[in-house]
């Protein structure tokens, strides 16, 4: 015992430079998320003049009348979203995964193709398709004397955003449908189990996990979206009155605040109740050797049926993108179901007048995802690879910043930043880099994600035979780990490049001047007027192919890594 | 392949010994190396053998450098190295999974470890292709790995890791991912190697075989500690204990108790039987006899045996022999007798007599 007490214990330290890395990390954190958010809610809760610690603000919130009904409007119009975008999910997700359908791939692209258009780019096109004097209702007047009121009030809300956001729960279910095992079907067919009693008693619940995950977030994106209401003319929604309670009462306007505090209280409470009903539900059951649920055949007639759902849902799932571009085309379209004649005019004074929109969108974007994987990748490392104190709050710091809507990021900066000025007295918050840094927070959850996906892909041992044959940390992470993760890099700043391109709630409330403006913000002040919804639906067009080349390429260069490097692990 | 050696081409110095004193590792309240203490001579190729989750190779990752033991010493070549990072040790290592880097071609990987010593272009050059063509890989220099075969795969491990000339080297389970013919022609590929190159090597393997047939020395691994250390024949003959007994070949264990004192000492066993106890004998407290197979008879007595009665309660035929197991009160013993042709079998259900030499036997405790 004696011989023990005497050796050395060696503790396991920290290299300086993790230790740099971290105060680095937190730092950024602390000024451009935390501070930021908590200066909001700190706000929230004080009295306008005093400073005071009161709870009043919340009391007057609830007896104004306008506020009641925006909150009630607000958790109606989520909740109506999820409903009607898990009715459009719902049936494409089971045709693909349970069902041998030919469109599964058709259904697996173009399910995707709404995520890439912002919902209020869309919300014009909608106007003019399924309005009260639209394509749709037009012809229906005609045909049957009706109208459908898609697009009043809150409808055409949850009309617009179950269409953009129902991709969420899509992805979400058909992976949880894919990761059962075919045995837990087959056990409960062995047992008198088919149809849809199988389907509503063993293969639901399992996937219950997924649905509830993409619900989750179709419900808090709903409820913190600001441009879509916005460009619909619905004010009375809890993100619209805060944008308007700054912009037009003032940034000491208490409201503001107690908006934004209600808004991440439930886009927290949101999280968390998805997190509670999913706990200790990991129900991946695919096994070594087992294949997913079995597949069945349709029939002639099912076919036909299954055809003409998907169909319809494409139909109106693209809706949007075919408005838009027969927008941008449009001389004259207005109370007639097509465009009066073609043009190619607004394509001519979007690229003259508003490219600058276009570059500010290209350097703002690409400096945003370059700082999410920067960030990204270096807390992915410094949870997965040291144990240097405090990676956990980074990592946590980071994720929270899913729970803070734009609208409440953006007020937060001006609140922090604006008696905050340069030399030449412009204020902090409205300097064009603050938009960056506004959009880089904003994604870094998601890229966060990616890099811990792509370190993760990266065995141990291949760093640790580096160091074994003399590399430093700092050589292994150069020669090894950055070669390796790569791909997974890239697929992180492509998701913040192309989200944070057209991402208008944050900028909305930052960009003070037009010269500073990136595509989102000259969208929406040119669907503002009807003489400029063609430049806008042009410049909207230009949008989404912008964003869609970028995520082809990222593709396309990730596929080719993947097959040079092979499978070797 | 044949393996190819010009040995000026790679030289790796006189070999070096490992000492390693005292050594316990802690992962958290878990006791993971207890009390580690072992002599490695130069140039000996030594191998940790153990069940999995015994702690060889988190004594070979210590030695590597990957785990940090909170006590002790590992002293290679006079240098104690624990305070080193693993960059600094000088410690070749290949590993399970033989973690090439898939970015890199063969010739890269090899010549990853020159690099990163700063030697000039035209050594790490020639130091590649000794490497390579050390282990019959000259012609691949330019693949990716994932263009290459499990067992060429091992070996660029193998020659990524000798290139920088280490100074000992570590193969942790480096056959376990091949199939069962290549890892015959494999070990003794590995066997030719380090005898050529003289490197003080430790090979890590659960497999008894593997290490009976390429270590000149074994240590026992169970739960931590170092059961015992020795020769293959040495342990199987004389093991310290009945973990080692029952780990390395078939063992026969039968409990019992003493009777008698001095040179009179018999062991009588469960269910029947009385075996002297040769004199000079050490018994440990709570003992059990141990044999194996081969060293009982079954239906006839040699000059000097004792007689354990039985009943047959199964048989297998192997061609050469003939393994009966034989219900000896509540234990079944197995026996192997020798077959020759026209040898009438024993049935199951039979009673019959073992015959067991003294000297043959051996009481062991834990």
């Amino acid at each position: 015992m004696a011989l023990v007490a005497s050796v050395p214990i060696r503790p396991a330290a920290a290299r300086p430079g993790q230790i740099l890395a971290v105060s680095v990390i937190a730092l950024f954190l602390a000024i451009f998320l935390v501070i930021p958010a908590g200066t909001v809610i700190y706000t929230a809760f004080t009295e306008k003049g005093t400073g005071a610690l009161t709870i009043v603000n919340f009391i007057d919130f609830f007896n104004t009348d306008l506020f009641r009904r925006s909150f009630f409007n607000s958790v109606y119009v989520s909740g109506m979203s999820v409903v009607w975008a898990s009715a459009i999910a719902l049936p494409l997700a089971v045709l693909t995964t349970r069902f041998d359908f030919r469109g599964s791939l058709i259904i697996q692209t173009l399910g995707f193709v709404p995520l890439i258009m912002p919902p209020f780019v869309g919300a014009v096109a909608m106007q003019l398709l399924f309005g009260r004097n639209g394509t749709v209702n037009l012809l229906l007047n005609d045909w049957f004397g009706i109208r459908v009121p898609f697009m009043e009030g809150l409808n055409g809300v949850i009309f617009v955003q179950s269409l953009h956001y129902f991709p969420f729960i899509l992805i979400n279910l058909s992976t949880s449908l894919r990761n059962i095992d075919r045995s837990m079907e087959e056990a409960a067919q062995n047992l008198g189990s088919s149809g849809f009693r199988l389907f509503r008693r063993i293969v639901f619940p399992l996937a219950m996990p997924g649905y509830l995950a993409g619900a989750s977030l179709v419900f808090v994106k709903v409820f913190d979206d600001l441009a879509t209401p916005l460009l619909l003319n619905v004010k009375d929604m809890l993100a619209p009155q805060a944008y308007l309670r700054v912009t037009s009462v003032g940034l000491t306007d208490p409201m503001g605040y107690v908006i934004s505090v209600i808004l991440i209280a439930v886009s927290i409470f949101a999280m968390w109740l998805s997190a509670v009903a999913m706990r200790g539900k990991d129900y991946s059951t695919v096994q070594r050797g087992g294949g997913g649920l079995s597949r069945r055949k349709l029939s002639r007639g099912e076919s036909v049926i299954a055809y003409g759902v998907v169909a319809l849902i494409l139909l109106l799932v693209l809706s949007p993108h075919i408005g838009l571009l027969l927008l941008s085309f449009a001389t004259v379209w207005s109370f007639s179901p097509l465009p009066d004649a073609y043009t190619v005019a607004h394509y001519g004074r979007v690229f003259g007048e508003s490219s600058l929109y276009i570059k500010n969108t290209l350097i703002y974007a690409s400096l945003a995802g370059l700082i999410d994987v920067v960030i990204g990748g270096a807390i992915a490392y410094l949870v997965l690879r040291t144990k240097v104190v405090g990676r956990r709050w980074l990592d946590w710091a980071a994720t929270a910043a899913l729970a803070i809507p734009g609208v409440v990021l953006g007020i937060g900066y001006l609140r922090t930043f604006y008696g905050i000025t340069l030399p030449d007295g412009t204020p902090l918050a409205t300097l064009w880099v603050t938009v960056v840094l506004a959009l880089a927070i904003r994604r870094l959850p998601y890229a966060l994600r990616a890099c811990y996906a792509a370190l993760q892909q990266v065995s141990e041992s291949l760093e640790e035979a580096a160091e074994n044959l003399g590399a430093t940390k700092q050589r292994t992470i150069r020669r090894i780990v950055l070669p390796l993760m790569t791909g997974g890099l890239l697929a992180g700043f492509v998701t913040s490049f192309s989200t944070a391109a057209v991402e208008l709630s944050a900028t909305l409330m930052l960009i003070q001047s037009n010269s500073d403006a990136p595509i989102a913000y000259g969208l929406y002040v040119f669907m503002q007027s009807p003489a400029g919804r063609g430049p806008g639906a042009a410049l909207g067009v230009i949008a989404v192919i912008m964003v869609a080349l970028c995520t082809l390429l990222s593709h396309y260069v990730i596929e080719r890594r993947q097959k040079a490097l092979g499978t070797a692990k | 392949m044949t393996v190819n050696i010009n040995s000026a081409a790679l030289a790796a110095g006189p070999a070096k010994a490992i000492s390693i004193s005292d050594v316990n590792l802690y992962y958290g309240a878990l006791h993971v190396l207890k009390d580690i203490n072992l002599e490695i001579q130069p140039g000996e190729f030594f191998a940790f053998l153990g069940p999995s989750g015994c702690g060889k190779t988190t004594l070979l990752r210590l030695i590597a450098g990957f785990n940090n033991a909170r006590q002790g010493k590992v002293v290679i070549g006079g240098q104690d190295v624990l305070d080193m990072p693993p960059w600094k040790r000088d410690i070749g290592m290949v590993f399970q999974s033989y973690a090439l880097w898939p970015h890199m071609t063969v010739a890269a990987n090899v010549a990853f470890g020159l690099e990163e010593r700063r030697l000039p272009r035209a050594e790490v050059e020639r130091r590649v292709k000794a490497a390579l063509e050390l282990v019959g890989l000259k012609h691949l220099a330019d693949r990716r790995p994932s263009q290459l075969s499990g067992g060429q795969q091992q070996r660029v491990a193998l020659a990524r890791t000798i290139a920088i000339e280490p100074k000992v080297l570590l193969l942790d389970e480096p056959l376990s991912n091949l199939d069962a013919k290549m890892r015959v022609d494999v070990r003794r590929e590995l066997r030719e190697l380090q005898q050529r190159l003289q490197l003080t090597t430790i090979f890590v393997t659960h497999d008894q075989e593997e290490a009976n047939t390429v270590c000149d020395r074994i240590a026992v691994f169970n739960e931590g500690s170092i059961q015992q250390v020795g020769t293959p024949m040495g342990l199987y003959e004389k093991p310290a204990n009945l973990f080692v007994a029952n780990f390395l070949g078939t063992a026969n264990i039968l409990g019992g108790k003493i009777a008698g004192s001095g040179a009179n000492r018999s062991f009588e066993v469960v269910g029947g039987g009385s075996i002297p106890i040769p004199s000079g004998t050490d018994v440990p407290a709570g003992a059990k006899l141990v044999f194996r197979p081969q060293y009982a008879t079954i239906g006839s007595l040699e000059p000097g045996a004792v007689a354990l009665e039985g009943i047959i309660a199964h048989r297998e035929f192997l061609g050469a022999t003939v393994r009966y197991g034989v219900r000896i009160g509540a234990s079944t013993v197995l026996i192997d007798a020798p077959f020759h042709s026209g040898d009438a079998l024993l049935e199951p259900g039979a009673a019959t007599t073992l015959g067991l030499k003294p000297s043959s036997a051996q009481w062991l405790a834990h």
